[in-house]
């Protein structure tokens, strides 16, 4: 059935009042040869049952495969109160409200939300989030030539060491706005190479991003990189993930001056990995910045009678407002998603999430401490690490990664496509969720993967 | 009634333009326009140095309810921007035409010609055909 809630007599008077015969009418200025004729390749419709049917088969060829698999998505421990919560009817909504100011419960959740965000970052305000990592690491780097008055280039300096996907986002979304995203290279230890950023030391930079830790699960020095980038006028974009924040230096205080935008992906916060997505990207940044900030922010305030409430503000930024000049085309938030992580981060508290970090970073080196005592194993980049790490092995990864997905085992990400200059390259991540059990499982199968390829 | 100075010239959208006793020309909104927007709580103006074409938008007044550009009456370059007013908005509002300027410029050669600003009367038949 089609929720619209107009007869075809309702139609026919309201097109009578304004004048117009019919409703393609409406359309007239939309040049013809603009305009698609059929809609061919979109397959008939499905019911309730059948599309049930479909998705349940779909997440049956999912398996439960034992996930080593990290690469910006993360396998967490979701206590059940979070979707208990957050799938109330009150919550079920996934977005900003409509007459924003009447749902006060909405805003405030999004009002702790920010909040939260905040004090994770340490920078001074965050928005109520984006639609993921990748598009919030694609609108800094928009908000950043916006914000940064003193430089003229737009020239963003980008990490080749960060995510791949989210430098393709950032590419699709800002290169025809007039950007120019240059790569930075990565040293023979993972990290960002310093002397890379010798060649800018005189030139226009609008910013440089940040990745901590980065795709190579690999801890950047984000206090010299900050300072570096400040001594030369350009903005300092963090890409975090929050999950470390909890033990890492936030943003707010990299350098002598912090981050000017932190940006990144919100999933590891109680939400779960779903074949990828729906997920929320969060973002924040320093006051002075705050109308550059893209995106819908709440505010607290004081009704006419002096009571505390809660306002979508800043508004005259956004596109309802501003129109083409409006900061960004973003105007709503994954409200169902924050409202699941202002309810995980509010169960784990501050010490809970740092046990969390501490456990993933323990089970990660517990992992690479294992799979590197297998024959043809070794570890790509020695360093700090969260998370993940890169493994080099002695043949190509992806027959590999087959073998141990017919086993059970999602072994990781083979990087052959992303990074060709690694070689065999295999990234590879444990959370809190793996248990000693698992990853001697892991171990076992990867070697015998490794010596039947090797006797064959 | 709106207040129209008459040592001054305006554009059609809504900005005044003086010409300092060293050259350079001073520009701001105009009280018909700070009248219209509200009281401003946010005012972006540009960074000295930068070049600016005629009608290009290079400033930023926003008011509770709406953000609206101000545009560069004739082209040039920006000597100063209203440093005062990214703490005080509101001057704007209290003294369009005195401390609440936006930018000083200097303007390129020919281009104040090319402009074609209003006379302090002109500007007044703009408003009345407005209906302000």
């Amino acid at each position: 059935m089609a929720f619209i809630p107009h007869t075809a007599a309702d139609v026919a008077a309201m097109l009578a009042t304004i004048g117009v015969r019919r409703i393609e009418d409406l359309f007239d200025e939309i040049p013809a040869e603009l305009r698609v004729k059929s809609l061919a390749g979109v397959p008939a419709a499905l019911n309730e049952m059948e599309i049930g049917r479909l998705m349940s088969e779909r997440a049956r060829r999912d398996g439960l495969q034992l996930s080593f698999l990290g690469a910006g998505a993360y396998e967490h421990h979701i206590p059940a109160a979070v979707w208990a919560i957050t799938t109330r009817g009150e919550f079920y909504s996934a977005y900003t409200p409509y007459q924003a100011e009447a749902s006060q419960g909405t805003l405030q959740t999004i009002y702790e939300f920010q909040t939260m965000i905040a004090r994770l970052t340490a920078m001074q305000v965050a928005n109520a989030s984006m639609y993921e990592g990748a598009s919030a690491t694609a609108e800094a780097a928009l908000m950043a030539v916006r914000a940064n008055r003193k430089s003229q280039s737009a020239r963003i300096l980008l990490p080749r060491s960060l995510h791949p996907h989210y430098r393709s986002v950032a590419h699709a979304t800002a290169a025809n706005q007039g950007l120019r995203f240059e790569e930075l290279p990565f040293a023979a230890d993972g990290t960002l190479d310093r002397s890379a950023l010798a060649r800018y030391e005189s030139e226009d930079i609008t910013a440089l991003v940040i990745a901590q830790p980065n795709f190579f699960g690999r801890l950047e020095e984000v206090d010299a990189l900050t300072d570096w980038a400040h001594a030369r006028q350009a903005l300092v974009i963090a890409v975090v993930n929050p999950t470390a924040l909890a033990l890492l230096k936030p943003p707010g205080e990299w350098g002598a001056r912090g981050a000017d935008i932190a940006v990144g992906e919100g999933q590891p916060l109680g939400v779960p990995l779903s074949s990828g997505g729906p997920y929320f990207g969060f973002m924040t940044t320093r006051l002075e910045h705050v109308r550059q900030m893209p995106g819908r922010i709440v505010g607290r305030t004081l009704d006419v009678a002096g009571h505390e409430g809660f306002t979508l503000t800043l508004q005259a930024r956004e596109q309802h407002i501003r129109r083409a000049r409006a900061t960004s085309n973003i105007c709503t938030n994954q409200g169902l998603l924050v409202t699941a992580a202002t309810i995980y981060l509010s169960l784990m508290g501050a010490q809970g999430l740092a046990r969390t970090a501490a456990a993933c970073h323990a089970r990660s080196r517990e992992l690479v401490a294992a799979l590197t005592r297998v024959a043809g194993v070794r570890q790509a980049f020695a360093g700090a690490h969260f998370h993940e790490t890169v493994l080099q092995l002695d043949r190509p990864v992806a027959p590999v990664l087959k073998a141990l997905m017919s086993r059970g085992i999602l072994g990781g990400l083979d990087l052959s496509a992303y990074y060709p200059e690694l070689g065999h390259a295999l990234l590879v991540c444990a959370t809190e969720t793996k248990t000693s059990a698992d990853i001697e499982r892991y171990r076992n199968a990867l070697g015998e993967v490794l010596q039947a390829a090797r006797a064959a | 009634m709106s207040n129209i100075p008459a040592d001054l010239r305006y554009t059609k959208s809504h900005e005044w333009v003086r010409t300092l006793a060293d050259g350079t020309l001073e520009v701001g909104i105009t009280d018909h326009a700070q009248h219209a927007l509200g009281d401003l709580v946010f005012v972006e103006v540009p960074e000295a140095g930068r070049s600016v074409k005629a009608n290009e938008p290079c400033a930023v007044v926003e008011s509770v309810k709406a953000a609206s550009d101000v545009y560069a009456p004739f082209a040039g370059q920006v000597v100063a921007g209203n440093s005062r007013l990214t703490a005080e908005p509101e001057t704007v509002n209290t003294e369009p035409y005195a401390g609440g300027w936006l930018m000083r410029l200097k303007a390129a050669p020919g281009s104040l010609e090319a402009a074609q600003l209003l006379s302090p009367a002109d500007y007044q038949k703009l408003l009345d055909a407005e209906g302000g």
